[in-house]
Protein backbone atom coordinates (compact mmCIF):
# COMPACT_ATOMS: atom_id res chain seq x y z
CA UNK A 1 0.00 0.00 0.00
CA UNK A 2 1.62 3.19 -1.31
CA UNK A 3 0.85 6.66 0.36
CA UNK A 4 -1.80 7.49 -2.26
CA UNK A 5 -4.06 4.80 -1.31
CA UNK A 6 -3.97 6.84 1.88
CA UNK A 7 -4.54 9.92 0.12
CA UNK A 8 -7.70 8.29 -1.67
CA UNK A 9 -8.76 6.53 1.42
CA UNK A 10 -8.59 10.21 3.22
CA UNK A 11 -10.93 11.81 0.14
CA UNK A 12 -13.53 8.92 0.36
CA UNK A 13 -13.53 9.20 3.92
CA UNK A 14 -14.08 13.25 3.79
CA UNK A 15 -16.76 12.51 1.07
CA UNK A 16 -18.53 9.81 3.59
CA UNK A 17 -18.45 12.54 6.77
CA UNK A 18 -19.74 15.01 4.89
CA UNK A 19 -22.73 12.71 3.66
CA UNK A 20 -22.95 11.82 7.28
CA UNK A 21 -23.40 15.82 8.28
CA UNK A 22 -26.09 16.27 5.46
CA UNK A 23 -27.97 13.25 7.02
CA UNK A 24 -27.86 14.37 10.54
CA UNK A 25 -29.03 18.06 9.55
CA UNK A 26 -31.86 16.64 7.74
CA UNK A 27 -32.94 14.07 10.22
CA UNK A 28 -35.70 14.29 12.45
CA UNK A 29 -33.83 14.25 15.48
CA UNK A 30 -32.06 17.92 14.38
CA UNK A 31 -34.98 20.01 14.58
CA UNK A 32 -36.05 20.95 17.85
CA UNK A 33 -32.45 21.96 18.40
CA UNK A 34 -31.88 23.79 15.32
CA UNK A 35 -35.40 25.46 16.19
CA UNK A 36 -33.67 26.71 18.98
CA UNK A 37 -30.44 27.66 18.47
CA UNK A 38 -32.08 29.67 15.30
CA UNK A 39 -33.85 31.87 17.80
CA UNK A 40 -30.72 32.64 19.92
CA UNK A 41 -30.34 36.18 18.13
CA UNK A 42 -33.73 37.28 19.60
CA UNK A 43 -33.69 35.96 23.03
CA UNK A 44 -31.87 39.42 24.50
CA UNK A 45 -35.45 41.26 25.02
CA UNK A 46 -34.12 44.57 22.65
CA UNK A 47 -36.84 42.56 19.61
CA UNK A 48 -40.37 43.36 19.80
CA UNK A 49 -42.06 40.13 19.51
CA UNK A 50 -39.60 39.15 16.78
CA UNK A 51 -38.64 36.38 19.24
CA UNK A 52 -40.22 32.50 19.27
CA UNK A 53 -41.16 33.64 15.59
CA UNK A 54 -39.75 29.91 14.38
CA UNK A 55 -42.55 29.00 12.17
CA UNK A 56 -39.85 28.32 9.53
CA UNK A 57 -40.44 24.06 9.05
CA UNK A 58 -37.21 24.03 7.04
CA UNK B 1 -28.69 32.88 36.30
CA UNK B 2 -27.17 34.01 39.32
CA UNK B 3 -28.38 37.30 41.06
CA UNK B 4 -25.45 39.38 40.40
CA UNK B 5 -25.81 41.39 37.26
CA UNK B 6 -22.83 41.07 34.87
CA UNK B 7 -22.42 43.70 31.43
CA UNK B 8 -21.35 42.96 28.42
CA UNK B 9 -17.94 44.26 27.19
CA UNK B 10 -18.94 46.92 24.71
CA UNK B 11 -15.78 48.84 24.77
CA UNK B 12 -13.67 46.43 22.63
CA UNK B 13 -16.66 46.78 19.89
CA UNK B 14 -16.95 50.36 20.17
CA UNK B 15 -13.15 51.14 19.55
CA UNK B 16 -13.34 48.13 16.68
CA UNK B 17 -16.03 49.50 15.09
CA UNK B 18 -15.19 53.07 14.93
CA UNK B 19 -11.28 51.87 13.85
CA UNK B 20 -13.36 50.02 11.12
CA UNK B 21 -14.70 53.39 9.39
CA UNK B 22 -11.32 55.17 9.88
CA UNK B 23 -9.30 52.03 8.22
CA UNK B 24 -12.13 52.17 5.96
CA UNK B 25 -11.72 55.69 5.07
CA UNK B 26 -7.86 55.18 4.65
CA UNK B 27 -7.75 52.09 3.06
CA UNK B 28 -9.85 53.09 0.07
CA UNK B 29 -8.37 56.66 -0.26
CA UNK B 30 -4.98 54.96 -1.42
CA UNK B 31 -7.36 52.78 -3.54
CA UNK B 32 -8.63 55.83 -4.98
CA UNK B 33 -5.13 57.34 -5.21
CA UNK B 34 -3.50 54.13 -7.05
CA UNK B 35 -6.36 53.99 -9.64
CA UNK B 36 -5.85 57.75 -10.09
CA UNK B 37 -2.17 56.87 -11.12
CA UNK B 38 -3.19 54.49 -13.79
CA UNK B 39 -4.96 56.99 -15.34
CA UNK B 40 -2.31 60.03 -14.78
CA UNK B 41 1.10 58.10 -14.19
CA UNK B 42 2.44 61.78 -13.06
CA UNK B 43 1.08 60.99 -9.84
CA UNK B 44 3.78 58.33 -8.98
CA UNK B 45 6.24 60.40 -7.03
CA UNK B 46 9.46 59.41 -5.86
CA UNK B 47 9.58 55.59 -4.60
CA UNK B 48 7.82 55.85 -1.22
CA UNK B 49 4.68 56.67 -3.06
CA UNK B 50 4.59 54.99 -5.87
CA UNK B 51 2.10 52.57 -7.09
CA UNK B 52 4.24 49.38 -6.58
CA UNK B 53 4.43 50.07 -2.80
CA UNK B 54 0.91 51.82 -2.29
CA UNK B 55 -0.54 48.43 -3.97
CA UNK B 56 0.08 46.30 -1.00
CA UNK B 57 -0.54 48.98 1.06
CA UNK B 58 -4.29 49.59 0.35
CA UNK B 59 -5.10 45.69 0.27
CA UNK B 60 -3.40 45.25 3.26
CA UNK B 61 -5.41 48.60 4.44
CA UNK B 62 -8.53 47.38 3.16
CA UNK B 63 -8.59 43.79 3.76
CA UNK B 64 -7.13 43.71 7.42
CA UNK B 65 -7.79 47.01 8.88
CA UNK B 66 -11.13 47.86 7.65
CA UNK B 67 -12.35 43.83 7.23
CA UNK B 68 -10.02 43.09 9.77
CA UNK B 69 -11.36 45.25 12.14
CA UNK B 70 -15.22 44.81 11.17
CA UNK B 71 -14.69 41.09 11.90
CA UNK B 72 -13.67 42.15 15.34
CA UNK B 73 -16.49 43.68 16.20
CA UNK B 74 -18.90 41.75 14.56
CA UNK B 75 -17.28 38.76 16.36
CA UNK B 76 -17.11 39.90 19.70
CA UNK B 77 -20.76 41.40 19.43
CA UNK B 78 -22.48 38.78 18.21
CA UNK B 79 -20.31 35.52 20.17
CA UNK B 80 -21.35 37.69 23.44
CA UNK B 81 -25.16 38.20 22.17
CA UNK B 82 -25.47 34.79 21.24
CA UNK B 83 -23.64 33.15 23.88
CA UNK B 84 -25.34 35.23 26.68
CA UNK B 85 -22.05 36.05 28.75
CA UNK B 86 -19.12 38.69 28.77
CA UNK B 87 -16.48 38.11 26.45
CA UNK B 88 -13.58 35.91 28.12
CA UNK B 89 -9.98 37.15 28.47
CA UNK B 90 -8.94 39.77 30.76
CA UNK B 91 -6.08 41.68 29.80
CA UNK B 92 -6.36 39.69 26.20
CA UNK B 93 -8.85 41.82 25.10
CA UNK B 94 -7.39 45.05 24.46
CA UNK B 95 -4.52 43.19 23.44
CA UNK B 96 -6.39 42.18 20.72
CA UNK B 97 -7.34 45.74 19.68
CA UNK B 98 -3.60 47.55 20.24
CA UNK B 99 -2.03 44.66 18.80
CA UNK B 100 -4.02 44.75 15.60
CA UNK B 101 -3.73 48.55 15.23
CA UNK B 102 0.30 48.91 15.94
CA UNK B 103 0.07 45.69 13.20
CA UNK B 104 -1.83 48.33 10.62
CA UNK B 105 0.55 50.88 11.79
CA UNK B 106 3.65 48.93 10.73
CA UNK B 107 2.27 47.74 7.72
CA UNK B 108 1.61 51.53 6.81
CA UNK B 109 5.26 52.36 7.46
CA UNK B 110 7.01 49.24 5.96
CA UNK B 111 5.33 48.70 2.85
CA UNK B 112 5.61 52.49 1.22
CA UNK B 113 9.40 51.76 2.35
CA UNK B 114 9.70 49.18 0.55
CA UNK B 115 10.02 46.25 3.14
CA UNK B 116 7.90 43.30 1.92
CA UNK B 117 8.33 39.49 1.46
CA UNK B 118 6.43 39.81 -1.55
CA UNK B 119 3.77 37.48 -1.09
CA UNK B 120 0.48 38.88 -2.16
CA UNK B 121 -2.10 39.69 0.83
CA UNK B 122 1.20 38.48 2.98
CA UNK B 123 3.63 41.35 2.28
CA UNK B 124 4.28 42.18 5.67
CA UNK B 125 7.98 41.48 7.01
CA UNK B 126 8.49 38.46 9.87
CA UNK B 127 8.61 40.58 12.96
CA UNK B 128 5.14 41.84 11.86
CA UNK B 129 4.30 38.16 11.14
CA UNK B 130 5.19 37.61 14.60
CA UNK B 131 3.19 40.14 16.22
CA UNK B 132 -0.09 38.92 14.08
CA UNK B 133 0.49 35.58 15.67
CA UNK B 134 -0.10 36.75 19.27
CA UNK B 135 -2.80 38.87 18.33
CA UNK B 136 -4.41 36.04 16.49
CA UNK B 137 -3.70 33.53 19.01
CA UNK B 138 -4.99 35.87 21.62
CA UNK B 139 -8.36 36.41 19.48
CA UNK B 140 -9.00 32.37 19.58
CA UNK B 141 -8.61 32.09 23.13
CA UNK B 142 -10.88 35.31 23.62
CA UNK B 143 -13.22 34.00 21.28
CA UNK B 144 -13.09 30.40 22.27
CA UNK B 145 -12.91 31.19 25.90
CA UNK B 146 -16.34 33.33 25.43
CA UNK B 147 -17.97 30.32 23.65
CA UNK B 148 -16.83 27.84 26.30
CA UNK B 149 -18.42 29.83 29.59
CA UNK B 150 -21.94 30.25 26.84
CA UNK B 151 -24.85 30.08 29.86
CA UNK B 152 -26.94 28.06 26.75
CA UNK B 153 -26.39 25.10 24.99
CA UNK B 154 -26.29 25.87 21.55
CA UNK B 155 -23.62 27.46 19.98
CA UNK B 156 -25.20 29.86 17.40
CA UNK B 157 -24.14 28.87 13.57
CA UNK B 158 -22.76 32.41 12.95
CA UNK B 159 -20.58 32.28 15.85
CA UNK B 160 -19.60 28.24 13.72
CA UNK B 161 -18.84 30.61 11.02
CA UNK B 162 -16.21 33.29 12.83
CA UNK B 163 -14.48 29.99 14.80
CA UNK B 164 -14.14 28.38 11.56
CA UNK B 165 -12.47 32.00 10.41
CA UNK B 166 -10.23 32.20 13.33
CA UNK B 167 -8.75 29.21 12.82
CA UNK B 168 -8.37 28.72 9.60
CA UNK B 169 -6.43 32.24 9.30
CA UNK B 170 -4.35 31.34 12.05
CA UNK B 171 -3.39 27.88 10.24
CA UNK B 172 -2.52 30.01 6.97
CA UNK B 173 -0.94 32.65 8.46
CA UNK B 174 1.50 30.25 9.89
CA UNK B 175 2.72 27.83 7.01
CA UNK B 176 2.48 30.82 4.65
CA UNK B 177 5.08 33.52 6.52
CA UNK B 178 7.44 30.37 7.75
CA UNK B 179 10.50 31.94 6.58
CA UNK B 180 14.01 32.41 7.41
CA UNK B 181 14.69 35.94 8.97
CA UNK B 182 18.96 37.14 7.28
CA UNK B 183 17.92 41.06 8.81
CA UNK B 184 15.64 42.35 10.64
CA UNK B 185 13.67 43.75 7.98
CA UNK B 186 14.46 41.01 5.16
CA UNK B 187 13.50 37.42 4.82
CA UNK B 188 13.20 34.93 2.83
CA UNK B 189 10.72 32.00 2.23
CA UNK B 190 10.85 28.78 3.45
CA UNK B 191 9.47 27.20 0.27
CA UNK B 192 11.13 28.07 -2.94
CA UNK B 193 10.22 27.09 -6.56
CA UNK B 194 6.52 25.67 -7.81
CA UNK B 195 6.08 24.65 -4.35
CA UNK B 196 6.29 28.49 -3.34
CA UNK B 197 3.77 29.64 -5.40
CA UNK B 198 1.45 26.38 -4.68
CA UNK B 199 1.73 26.88 -0.97
CA UNK B 200 1.20 30.67 -1.45
CA UNK B 201 -1.94 30.55 -3.16
CA UNK B 202 -3.16 28.00 -0.94
CA UNK B 203 -2.70 30.83 1.39
CA UNK B 204 -4.16 33.62 -1.17
CA UNK B 205 -7.37 31.67 -2.07
CA UNK B 206 -8.24 30.41 1.69
CA UNK B 207 -7.74 34.21 2.85
CA UNK B 208 -10.80 35.05 0.24
CA UNK B 209 -12.44 31.98 1.47
CA UNK B 210 -11.81 32.17 5.16
CA UNK B 211 -11.11 35.68 6.27
CA UNK B 212 -13.03 37.55 3.50
CA UNK B 213 -16.16 34.43 3.14
CA UNK B 214 -17.11 32.44 6.20
CA UNK B 215 -16.41 35.65 9.14
CA UNK B 216 -18.48 38.04 6.69
CA UNK B 217 -21.05 35.09 6.57
CA UNK B 218 -20.83 34.95 10.17
CA UNK B 219 -21.71 38.72 10.03
CA UNK B 220 -24.70 37.70 7.64
CA UNK B 221 -25.94 35.33 9.99
CA UNK B 222 -26.43 37.50 13.11
CA UNK B 223 -27.33 41.06 11.70
CA UNK B 224 -29.77 39.90 8.58
CA UNK B 225 -31.71 38.12 10.91
CA UNK B 226 -32.13 40.47 13.86
CA UNK B 227 -32.68 43.60 10.97
CA UNK B 228 -34.99 41.75 9.48
CA UNK B 229 -36.58 40.56 12.76
CA UNK B 230 -37.14 36.85 11.92
CA UNK B 231 -35.01 33.90 12.34
CA UNK B 232 -32.78 32.25 9.14
CA UNK B 233 -34.64 30.56 6.40
CA UNK B 234 -33.23 27.13 6.95
CA UNK B 235 -31.05 26.36 10.13
CA UNK B 236 -30.41 23.39 8.82
CA UNK B 237 -28.81 24.48 5.55
CA UNK B 238 -26.84 26.96 7.10
CA UNK B 239 -25.31 24.07 9.04
CA UNK B 240 -24.91 21.56 5.29
CA UNK B 241 -23.28 24.96 3.55
CA UNK B 242 -21.00 25.33 6.23
CA UNK B 243 -19.32 22.14 6.15
CA UNK B 244 -19.34 21.79 2.46
CA UNK B 245 -17.52 25.61 2.59
CA UNK B 246 -15.08 24.17 4.67
CA UNK B 247 -14.53 20.62 3.38
CA UNK B 248 -14.07 22.61 -0.60
CA UNK B 249 -12.55 25.94 0.08
CA UNK B 250 -9.05 24.20 0.94
CA UNK B 251 -8.78 22.81 -2.34
CA UNK B 252 -9.66 25.69 -4.60
CA UNK B 253 -6.08 27.59 -4.39
CA UNK B 254 -4.50 26.16 -7.71
CA UNK B 255 -6.86 28.27 -10.05
CA UNK B 256 -4.66 31.25 -9.34
CA UNK B 257 -1.58 28.97 -11.20
CA UNK B 258 -3.80 27.87 -14.22
CA UNK B 259 -0.69 27.38 -17.30
CA UNK B 260 2.29 27.96 -15.01
CA UNK B 261 4.85 25.16 -13.62
CA UNK B 262 2.28 23.61 -11.30
CA UNK B 263 1.62 20.03 -12.35
CA UNK B 264 -1.64 19.81 -14.46
CA UNK B 265 -3.70 17.63 -12.56
CA UNK B 266 -3.18 19.93 -9.57
CA UNK B 267 -4.60 23.03 -12.03
CA UNK B 268 -7.38 20.43 -12.78
CA UNK B 269 -8.32 19.96 -9.40
CA UNK B 270 -8.50 23.18 -8.28
CA UNK B 271 -10.50 24.02 -11.14
CA UNK B 272 -13.60 21.43 -10.10
CA UNK B 273 -13.06 22.16 -6.47
CA UNK B 274 -13.54 25.80 -7.63
CA UNK B 275 -16.33 24.91 -9.96
CA UNK B 276 -18.31 22.74 -6.84
CA UNK B 277 -17.85 25.83 -4.77
CA UNK B 278 -20.95 27.64 -6.67
CA UNK B 279 -23.07 25.00 -4.55
CA UNK B 280 -21.94 26.29 -0.63
CA UNK B 281 -21.89 29.53 -1.62
CA UNK B 282 -25.11 30.16 -3.30
CA UNK B 283 -26.44 27.63 -0.21
CA UNK B 284 -25.39 30.79 2.21
CA UNK B 285 -26.46 33.48 -0.43
CA UNK B 286 -29.72 31.91 -0.98
CA UNK B 287 -30.37 31.59 2.79
CA UNK B 288 -29.35 34.57 3.58
CA UNK B 289 -31.93 36.56 1.29
CA UNK B 290 -34.71 33.84 1.91
CA UNK B 291 -34.53 34.65 5.60
CA UNK B 292 -36.36 38.01 4.24
CA UNK B 293 -39.35 35.99 2.54
CA UNK B 294 -42.78 37.42 4.12
CA UNK B 295 -40.81 40.59 5.38
CA UNK B 296 -39.63 42.08 1.62
CA UNK B 297 -41.40 45.24 2.28
CA UNK B 298 -39.29 45.95 5.03
CA UNK B 299 -36.08 46.55 2.16
CA UNK B 300 -38.49 49.63 1.21
CA UNK B 301 -37.45 51.84 3.78
CA UNK B 302 -34.60 50.22 5.73
CA UNK B 303 -31.58 51.32 4.33
CA UNK B 304 -29.20 48.58 6.63
CA UNK B 305 -31.18 46.21 5.09
CA UNK B 306 -30.43 47.37 1.47
CA UNK B 307 -27.02 47.25 2.76
CA UNK B 308 -26.87 43.62 3.66
CA UNK B 309 -29.24 42.27 1.16
CA UNK B 310 -27.58 44.11 -1.78
CA UNK B 311 -24.30 42.45 -0.33
CA UNK B 312 -25.42 39.33 -0.62
CA UNK B 313 -26.39 39.80 -4.16
CA UNK B 314 -22.89 40.70 -5.11
CA UNK B 315 -22.12 37.45 -3.02
CA UNK B 316 -23.82 35.33 -5.21
CA UNK B 317 -22.89 37.79 -8.55
CA UNK B 318 -19.59 37.29 -7.86
CA UNK B 319 -19.18 33.54 -6.13
CA UNK B 320 -21.14 32.50 -9.65
CA UNK B 321 -18.17 34.61 -11.49
CA UNK B 322 -15.55 33.21 -9.42
CA UNK B 323 -16.23 29.26 -10.59
CA UNK B 324 -16.66 30.05 -13.95
CA UNK B 325 -12.96 32.43 -14.17
CA UNK B 326 -11.38 28.96 -12.55
CA UNK B 327 -12.17 27.16 -15.77
CA UNK B 328 -9.14 27.19 -17.47
CA UNK B 329 -10.78 27.72 -20.89
CA UNK B 330 -11.95 31.04 -19.14
CA UNK B 331 -9.22 31.34 -17.19
CA UNK B 332 -6.60 31.56 -20.37
CA UNK B 333 -8.71 34.91 -21.49
CA UNK B 334 -9.15 36.77 -18.34
CA UNK B 335 -6.14 35.99 -16.40
CA UNK B 336 -3.39 38.70 -15.94
CA UNK B 337 -6.30 41.27 -17.09
CA UNK B 338 -8.54 43.35 -15.37
CA UNK B 339 -11.60 41.59 -15.11
CA UNK B 340 -9.80 39.49 -12.13
CA UNK B 341 -9.53 42.83 -10.20
CA UNK B 342 -13.18 43.43 -11.43
CA UNK B 343 -14.25 40.21 -10.00
CA UNK B 344 -12.11 41.06 -6.59
CA UNK B 345 -13.96 44.44 -6.25
CA UNK B 346 -17.50 42.66 -6.93
CA UNK B 347 -16.62 40.86 -3.70
CA UNK B 348 -14.94 43.46 -2.13
CA UNK B 349 -17.01 46.47 -2.49
CA UNK B 350 -20.00 44.40 -2.76
CA UNK B 351 -20.17 41.81 -0.75
CA UNK B 352 -17.70 42.40 1.85
CA UNK B 353 -17.55 46.11 2.06
CA UNK B 354 -21.42 46.46 1.98
CA UNK B 355 -21.81 43.27 4.57
CA UNK B 356 -19.34 45.06 7.25
CA UNK B 357 -21.19 48.79 6.70
CA UNK B 358 -24.58 47.46 7.10
CA UNK B 359 -23.78 45.59 9.87
CA UNK B 360 -21.23 49.01 11.47
CA UNK B 361 -24.99 50.91 10.82
CA UNK B 362 -26.83 48.36 13.11
CA UNK B 363 -24.19 48.26 15.85
CA UNK B 364 -23.13 52.13 15.79
CA UNK B 365 -26.43 53.26 18.00
CA UNK B 366 -26.80 50.60 19.79
CA UNK B 367 -23.13 50.99 21.11
CA UNK B 368 -23.41 55.03 21.95
CA UNK B 369 -26.39 54.37 23.31
CA UNK B 370 -28.74 56.15 20.49
CA UNK B 371 -32.20 54.53 19.17
CA UNK B 372 -30.89 55.08 15.43
CA UNK B 373 -28.31 56.68 13.69
CA UNK B 374 -27.81 60.72 13.13
CA UNK B 375 -29.55 60.18 10.37
CA UNK B 376 -31.12 57.82 8.25
CA UNK B 377 -31.13 59.81 5.35
CA UNK B 378 -28.03 59.68 4.58
CA UNK B 379 -27.53 55.85 5.37
CA UNK B 380 -30.11 55.78 2.43
CA UNK B 381 -27.96 58.31 0.16
CA UNK B 382 -24.69 56.13 0.89
CA UNK B 383 -26.27 53.28 0.04
CA UNK B 384 -27.10 54.14 -3.05
CA UNK B 385 -23.41 56.62 -3.77
CA UNK B 386 -22.08 52.96 -2.48
CA UNK B 387 -23.87 50.59 -5.17
CA UNK B 388 -23.78 53.21 -7.98
CA UNK B 389 -19.95 53.24 -7.36
CA UNK B 390 -19.70 49.44 -7.27
CA UNK B 391 -21.55 49.15 -10.70
CA UNK B 392 -19.12 51.43 -12.05
CA UNK B 393 -16.28 50.16 -11.08
CA UNK B 394 -16.89 46.00 -12.12
CA UNK B 395 -18.15 47.26 -15.12
CA UNK B 396 -15.97 49.28 -16.62
CA UNK B 397 -13.32 46.29 -14.96
CA UNK B 398 -15.35 43.77 -16.99
CA UNK B 399 -14.78 45.21 -20.33
CA UNK B 400 -11.41 46.42 -19.81
CA UNK B 401 -10.43 43.34 -18.74
CA UNK B 402 -12.02 41.29 -21.80
CA UNK B 403 -11.05 43.32 -24.30
CA UNK B 404 -7.04 42.80 -23.02
CA UNK B 405 -7.59 39.61 -23.37
CA UNK B 406 -8.50 39.74 -26.43
CA UNK B 407 -5.81 41.96 -27.35
CA UNK B 408 -3.15 39.77 -26.04
CA UNK B 409 -4.14 36.06 -27.25
CA UNK B 410 -4.97 38.01 -31.46
CA UNK B 411 -2.45 37.10 -33.73
CA UNK B 412 -1.87 38.06 -37.29
CA UNK B 413 -2.02 35.01 -39.81
CA UNK B 414 1.90 35.01 -40.08
CA UNK B 415 1.81 34.11 -36.01
CA UNK B 416 2.98 37.34 -34.90
CA UNK B 417 0.99 39.23 -31.90
CA UNK B 418 -1.77 41.30 -33.80
CA UNK B 419 -0.88 44.12 -30.92
CA UNK B 420 1.88 45.68 -28.47
CA UNK B 421 0.91 45.28 -25.31
CA UNK B 422 1.18 48.93 -24.83
CA UNK B 423 -1.97 49.18 -27.61
CA UNK B 424 -3.99 47.28 -24.75
CA UNK B 425 -2.78 50.01 -21.73
CA UNK B 426 -4.14 52.81 -24.30
CA UNK B 427 -7.05 51.13 -24.85
CA UNK B 428 -8.02 50.56 -21.13
CA UNK B 429 -7.29 54.56 -20.42
CA UNK B 430 -10.97 55.28 -20.44
CA UNK B 431 -11.94 52.59 -18.50
CA UNK B 432 -9.45 52.69 -15.56
CA UNK B 433 -10.93 56.51 -15.48
CA UNK B 434 -14.44 55.24 -14.91
CA UNK B 435 -12.90 52.49 -11.93
CA UNK B 436 -11.59 55.44 -10.64
CA UNK B 437 -14.79 57.34 -10.24
CA UNK B 438 -16.25 54.06 -9.12
CA UNK B 439 -13.71 54.31 -6.43
CA UNK B 440 -14.56 57.99 -5.44
CA UNK B 441 -18.14 57.15 -5.35
CA UNK B 442 -17.57 54.57 -3.11
CA UNK B 443 -14.99 56.30 -0.76
CA UNK B 444 -17.26 59.63 -0.50
CA UNK B 445 -19.94 57.13 0.57
CA UNK B 446 -17.91 56.05 3.49
CA UNK B 447 -16.79 59.72 4.00
CA UNK B 448 -20.71 60.14 4.79
CA UNK B 449 -20.59 57.41 7.22
CA UNK B 450 -17.70 59.01 8.99
CA UNK B 451 -19.82 62.35 9.72
CA UNK B 452 -23.02 59.87 10.20
CA UNK B 453 -20.79 58.04 12.42
CA UNK B 454 -19.30 61.02 14.54
CA UNK B 455 -22.67 62.75 15.10
CA UNK B 456 -24.29 59.96 16.50
CA UNK B 457 -21.60 59.20 19.04
CA UNK B 458 -21.20 63.00 20.02
CA UNK B 459 -23.46 62.86 23.80
CA UNK B 460 -24.07 59.27 23.71
CA UNK B 461 -23.71 57.03 26.40
CA UNK B 462 -21.32 54.49 26.64
CA UNK B 463 -22.23 52.38 29.63
CA UNK B 464 -21.96 48.72 29.09
CA UNK B 465 -25.53 46.74 28.87
CA UNK B 466 -26.54 44.32 31.16
CA UNK B 467 -26.05 40.21 29.89
CA UNK B 468 -29.49 39.43 29.00
CA UNK B 469 -30.45 35.58 30.53
CA UNK B 470 -31.88 33.85 27.45
CA UNK B 471 -35.72 34.00 27.12
CA UNK B 472 -37.39 30.76 27.43
CA UNK B 473 -34.34 28.79 26.94
CA UNK B 474 -33.95 25.69 28.93
CA UNK B 475 -30.25 24.46 29.15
Amino acid sequence: MDINDLRSMVTVAGLLCFLAIVAWAYGKSSKKGFEEAANLPFAEGDDDGAANQSSHPR
Amino acid sequence: MSGTQTTYNDKVVRQFAVMTVIWGIVGMLVGVIIAAQLVWPELNFGPWLHFGRLRPLHTNAVIFAFGGCALFATSYWVVQRTCHTRLWGGPLIPFTFWGWQIIILLAAITLPLGITSGKEYAELEWPVDILITLVWVSYALVFFGTIGKRTVSHIYVANWFFGAFIIAVALLHLVNSAAMPITLTKSYSAYSGVQDAMIQWWYGHNAVGFFLTAGFLGMMYYFVPKQAGRPVYSYRLSVVHFWALIFTYMWAGPHHLHYTALPDWTQSVGMVFSLILLAPSWGGMINGIMTLSGAWHKLRDDPVLKFLITSLSFYGMSTFEGPMMSIKTVNALSHYTDWTVGHVHSGALGWVAMVSIGSIYYLLPKLFGKKEMYSTGLVTTHFWIATIGTVLYIASMWIAGVMQGLMWRAVNADGTLAYSFVESVKGSYPFWAIRWLGGVLFLTGMLLMAYNMFKTIAGGKTEDMPVIAPAGHHA
